[in-house]
């Protein structure tokens, strides 16, 4: 098995508030996350998908493939938009870290026919990422 | 959440800077010299280290967390960071009395130290020493955690 990994960025703003909860609680819970008019991110990706090379390419799938997927699927509904408001798959969820980067694996796995989706690693800066993969794969 | 068969790792930074000096009290002076060259040198070096620490659990519908970045920052920061920024880790650090301060064993202290956040499951921990070495450990059984 080989790994492949392709990083992209994307920059998106959002919010944490749930409605569920007094804006006391809000306010407690998610901090300056909770500030109404929201914020923002350069949010980095990095999508690893497991196979064996091609025989005669010598690839797990064509790099150039990924990138078309990742930019219709991830660049195209995220980049420069506001998590909260745009993303139909996000919402009546917070958008963390954890719960982008789960929208992001259902959206990719189904695309991705050549090998397999392995791993996704969403950064929201360089110091807080998610990591999502198959229960009992361990992460590369 | 494992819904799907997904399981979902929350991954966390951390910084300090520390000083160490790797000496095996088992090793001759010139073995120790041998093994570990300058960083036997008597009055010990320090390195800004990196601190990755992966935890998982499930995340929250009502506030999409698996943990709280406040709750998680305030523990590492307790057992972890306050404890060993700006220390002599041999000195200071009680563990490293007897067992040399290599990253291996910085990995399984800080491991140590962690694995009872009460609001997550420790996973994994990770240490860059420097940005050309790192060293992760995940909580295998180590009955010894001298050098030789």
């Amino acid at each position: 098995m080989v790994y492949l990994t392709r990083k992209i960025e994307f920059s998106a703003s959002h919010l944490y508030h749930n409605p569920a909860m007094s804006a006391e609680e809000n306010q407690r819970v998610f901090g300056k996350c909770n500030n109404p008019h929201g914020h923002g991110h350069n949010y980095s990706l990095e999508v690893t998908v497991a196979g064996e090379p091609d025989p005669v390419t010598g690839m797990v799938l064509d790099l150039k493939e990924l990138k078309e997927i990742l930019d219709r699927e991830i660049v195209q509904r995220m980049d420069h938009r506001h998590l909260n408001y745009e993303v139909p798959e996000l919402k009546n969820q917070i958008p963390t870290c954890e719960n982008i980067s789960r929208v992001i694996w259902n959206l990719l796995e189904p695309k991705i026919t050549q090998g397999h989706l392995f791993k996704v690693r969403l950064y929201e800066t360089p110091d807080l990422f998610a990591e999502v993969f198959r229960n009992g794969a361990r992460p590369s | 959440m494992s819904s799907n068969g997904l399981k979902i790792e929350l991954g966390r930074r951390y910084r300090f800077s520390a000083s160490h000096r790797l000496h095996s009290d088992q090793l001759s002076a010139e073995q120790n010299s041998r093994v570990y060259g300058k960083c036997n040198n008597p009055h010990g070096h320090g390195h800004n280290y990196i601190l990755e620490i992966n935890v998982s659990g499930t995340v929250d519908p009502a506030t999409g967390m698996i943990a709280n970045l406040t709750d998680l920052d305030a523990f590492v920061d307790r057992e972890v960071i306050s404890a060993f920024d700006h220390r002599s880790l041999n000195d200071e650090i009680p563990v490293f009395r007897d067992h040399v301060p290599t990253t291996e064993n910085v990995c399984i202290e800080i491991y140590q130290r962690l694995k009872h956040f009460p609001k997550a499951k420790l996973e994994r921990v990770r240490v860059e020493e420097t940005g050309n070495n790192s060293f992760e450990y995940a909580g295998e059984e180590v009955t010894d955690r001298r050098a030789v």
